[in-house]
């Protein structure tokens, strides 16, 4: 009996420590690290820089927010000033060269039209993103439809 | 009280008995470098970013807006802190504006911007007094350290290309444009919100 028993903990011993001794891939388990060791250092992100000011990018769907091709650090977008619009609003988009904030963004919930920007579609960085110069992470063939881009 | 001038008066204008001229020089000359030297020390001292943000005021509204900003973390590392931008370079005009420092002492002690509703209430009126006074100057505070003739338009971006070369052509000047490039701008609730940029938010007086 106690043979047995002891043979059996050794068993048991003896797999524990193969499981849990070799120390590096355990096969079902990934962390965000990958399949790095724990005990291995790991390579930092890239710092991106963002684009730099470029013309404006074609759209790749008709109803797409246009990117924004420009670095926008810095600005900022609050209860008491947006910065966005300072170039982009009608009152002052002629003398900023820039492309002027859209009609339908002055437009409330129920499609009434408002005087000046709806509260809807004040954040502009909810929909409208700046670039940055990163491949993408799956390559494809996608081509917007014949009505953007003329092809 | 004519009696105790007249006296110093008469005590002044006789001659030294018992000191020689050449001590006398040189005890004047040490005092008036001591006196000079410290003088300047305390202008100085009031003239770094510390001592500005020694006042709560300060510290709680502008200089934490200032720290998102360029000037105060950048690529090179080259920095603007409040004497930089708010207080000249060259010495009569600096002491002229340490004189109208004191009014900014006198609303330190009347509490006039204490907590942060009040300095929000007043944050238009000392913007525009700031750009009011920037502008008059050409923006001279800004020239410490940026120079328009030495821009190196190869390396800026297209809008500020566009902007700078339409902008000084037009006459304009730095605070023109670049209003709220430290501080956070303030509520124009009465006006457009986008009115940062246009001629019609810092008309005088308003």
């Amino acid at each position: 009996m106690n043979m047995r028993k002891a043979l059996g903990l050794a068993l048991l011993y003896g797999a524990a420590l193969f499981t849990f001794g070799s120390g590096s891939v355990v096969a079902d388990v990934q962390s965000l690290r990958g399949m790095q060791d724990i005990d291995s250092v790991s390579n930092p992100a890239v710092i991106q820089h963002w684009q730099e000011d470029k013309e404006p990018i074609q759209r790749d769907y008709v109803q797409q927010p246009p990117l924004v091709p420009h670095a926008i650090e810095g600005y900022k977008v609050n209860l008491k000033f947006n910065k966005c619009l300072t170039c982009h609003s009608w009152a002052n988009y002629k003398k900023a060269k820039a492309t002027k904030i859209s009609q339908t963004h002055f437009e409330d919930r129920e499609g009434e039209v408002l005087a000046n920007v709806s509260a809807r579609r004040y954040f502009c960085t909810q929909c409208h993103v700046p670039q940055v110069d990163a491949s993408p992470l799956v390559e494809n063939e996608f081509q917007p439809v014949q009505a953007i881009t003329g092809q | 009280m004519m009696n105790f001038i007249k006296k110093i008066w008469a005590a002044l204008k006789q001659p030294s008995a018992k000191y020689s001229l050449g001590a006398l020089l040189v005890v004047g000359f040490v005092a008036g470098i001591i006196f000079w030297g410290g003088f300047n020390t305390a202008m100085e001292v009031s003239n770094t970013e510390t001592f500005c943000i020694s006042c709560h005021e300060m510290e709680e509204n502008v200089y934490i807006e200032y720290k998102d900003t360029i000037h105060y973390s950048n690529r090179t590392g080259v920095r603007a802190t409040c004497p930089d931008c708010h207080v000249p370079k060259d010495w009569v005009h600096k002491v002229a504006r340490k004189i109208k420092a004191s009014n900014e002492l006198y609303h330190k002690a009347m509490g006039s911007v204490d907590t942060p509703e009040k300095f929000e209430a007043k944050r238009l009126k000392l913007a525009r007094n700031v750009w009011r006074v920037m502008k008059e100057t050409d923006s001279r505070e800004c020239r410490n350290c940026h120079d328009y003739d030495s821009m190196d338009y190869v390396k800026q971006g297209r809008r500020a290309v566009q902007q700078h070369i339409k902008g000084f052509d037009g006459g304009e000047t730095c605070i023109d444009c670049h209003k709220g490039i430290a501080h956070s701008l303030p509520a124009m609730y009465e006006v457009d919100p986008t009115a940062a940029m246009s001629a019609m938010a810092d008309v005088e007086g308003k």
